[in-house]
């Protein structure tokens, strides 16, 4: 995939009307979690500096792109769809019983969900060791973690950065969904998570603080080319909870609030969907 | 059986260049043949166990055979949940060594102690549950693991662990192995505690009451086709394991036992880690002595239930 700048904007705002609308219909939460991260998996499956193979989602030599914070699923199952790994209705039977569209992605929930996701702290781990087997495979494909601020709690987060420092695996790139809140309450109180940029440099990695509801920053924190010192990559992304929707933008109820038919409706006026 | 799994692993992975070897800061010069032998394909992962079983799975996830090897309870207990779904739920064929299973480390205290790892891996969808008696088994054991190509978890003993096969025997994974014959009793075994099971059964022998000994490397899937052709014949049978007797082997044929009625005219006896912590100090023999796991006691109780 590799969409314009444009295009890429109004992907943004089309997934922001999938997860919202997919929220409303099954009622699930996590909406605000989903709004924060949309501009960076876009970035990252749309944005043409990830390898990704939706015609054959087991291409060995592909990119992975794993979304760490799986409570950010319909996120996922909304752009595999767009990208074309499975028919867009198919998003009409998430969290439908039986459907195996569940509300965090499995192994065999959809093509092109690399790891089950879905308690915090899984994804880099993982991540790495899928970064270990493409260096001794000789094989070029690098790897996408997508964390959320609250994740950063998890003790095994901070293992997982401490390996990928000592491997020097510079194949990998971490963004983490900084949108300061975390299910219930500010991130920067319920843990000390500040100074996040420092604490990643400090554990060895090459970090940076981008904003992450900018295309422009994120296209360009993709296109990076690998650190010639060997330091894998995080980049620390500003964002906000539930960003796109004036009504729950920095409102941590939406951690947890399920849309209604108005607020529906309302959400895809001010995205230009309506 | 340390030593015989540092070597069977280095002869694995010259044969196949899938295999690649994850350790959780342990085994100082264990490893160093493998090293030089296979460059680039051994990883000290630190303390950091619940990490390192993510990174297996990462691996075998993208067409690496890694294996993972610390402390049995280190890399049971403490990264359960990686286990559990960067393992099991994602179906990464990691290969999850746990060294000193049991009481092997009983001088260390409770910290070093792994009774509940049985309990806990077996109740994993997907999860093989291996437990060889000795290093010539273990070598199978690994063999058959790295074949089955699935998740599979292995507890081993610590060093010097007493030869029960005179060779690499066959096995398979899911089937037992009759070690002796006996008309009065049987002693079903895992693991390295095989050895007092059969020294029980001489100490019988020389009473007059003749025990067959049955061994099973396979905890799970368990071998239920041989536990009912034992129960057929047999009104007394004993689970021997260096285990908790909560969840662990003899509770998975206890499980078996009360579902399919097969011990209706049977008794079924138990031998494993008590439901307590040892607060004692002392080696492995005196620490199977406080959980009444030594030959001798094994023999007692089966002599007083007969």
């Amino acid at each position: 995939m590799n969409l314009d700048l444009k295009s890429l904007k109004e992907m943004a705002s089309q997934i922001r009307g999938d997860v919202i609308e997919m929220s409303h219909r099954a009622e699930t939460p996590h909406l605000g979690s989903c709004l924060s991260v949309i501009d960076i998996l876009v970035g990252a499956f749309f944005g043409g500096s990830i390898r990704i193979s939706p015609s054959n989602p087991q291409d060995p030599d592909r990119d992975r792109i794993i979304l760490s914070k799986g409570h950010a699923a319909t996120v996922l199952y909304a752009i595999l769809a767009r990208c074309g790994y499975f028919p867009l209705d198919r998003l009409n039977d998430y969290a439908r019983e039986g459907s195996s569209l569940q509300e965090h992605p499995g192994p065999s929930s959809v093509p092109g969900v690399e790891v089950a996701t879905g308690s915090l702290g899984h994804g880099l781990g993982v991540g790495l060791g899928m970064a270990l087997a493409a260096r001794s495979q000789r094989k070029q494909f690098r790897v996408v973690a997508v964390l959320s601020d609250g994740e950063c709690n998890e003790g095994s987060v901070w293992e997982a950065a401490l390996f990928g420092a000592a491997q020097k695996l510079s194949n990998v790139t971490v963004f983490v969904d900084y949108n300061k809140w975390q299910a219930t309450g500010r991130s920067n109180e319920v843990l000390a998570l500040a100074p996040l940029r420092e604490k990643w440099a400090a554990f060895g990695w090459d970090a940076h603080e981008i904003d992450g509801h900018s295309m422009e920053a994120i296209l360009e924190a993709l296109k990076m080319s690998p650190d010639p010192a060997g330091r894998p990559r995080a980049f620390i992304c500003n964002t906000i909870k539930g960003k796109g929707c004036s009504f729950m933008e920095d409102d941590n109820n939406w951690h947890y609030r399920i849309p209604k038919a108005d607020e529906v409706q309302a959400a895809f006026k001010e995205l230009g969907l309506a | 059986m340390r030593n015989a799994f540092a070597d069977e692993i280095t002869s694995m992975a010259l044969e196949d260049e899938r295999i690649h070897l994850l350790s959780g800061d342990i085994g100082n010069r264990l490893f160093n043949n493998f090293q030089d032998k296979c460059p680039g394909r051994f990883f000290n992962c630190g303390v950091a166990e619940a990490n390192m079983i993510s990174v297996g799975a990462g691996m075998c996830l993208s067409g690496l055979r890694a294996v993972a090897y610390t402390i049995t309870t280190f890399i049971t207990s403490r990264c359960f949940e990686q286990i559990k779904l960067d393992v099991c739920y994602n179906g990464a064929p990691l290969i999850i060594v746990g060294v000193g299973a049991g009481l092997s480390y009983a001088s260390l205290g409770p910290t070093h102690h792994s009774f509940e790892d049985v309990a806990i891996l077996r109740s994993l969808p997907g999860m093989t549950v291996l437990a060889p008696c000795d290093a010539f088994e273990l070598r199978a054991a690994l063999r058959a693991a790295v074949a089955l190509n699935k998740p599979v978890y292995i507890r081993i003993g610590k060093k010097g662990e007493p030869k029960i096969h005179s060779a690499i025997p066959e096995l398979t994974i899911g089937k037992a192995m009759k070690m002796r014959e006996g008309g009065d009793a049987c002693l079903i075994s895992s693991g390295p505690i095989l050895f007092e099971a059969l020294k029980a059964a001489e100490i019988l022998a020389q009473a007059g009451i003749n025990v067959e000994v049955i061994n099973m490397p396979t905890i799970k899937p368990l071998d239920t086709s041989a536990l009912e052709e034992v129960v057929s014949r047999h009104k007394l049978v004993m689970t021997i394991e260096e285990s908790s007797v909560i969840g662990g082997f003899g509770s998975a044929v206890a499980d078996w036992a009360a579902e399919s009625g097969a011990f209706a005219r049977t008794r079924l006896m138990r031998a494993g880690i008590p439901d307590h912590f040892i607060h004692e100090a002392g080696e492995q023999e005196f620490a199977r002595e406080l959980c009444g796991l030594t030959g001798k006691q094994i023999a007692q109780r089966i002599q007083q239930a007969l």
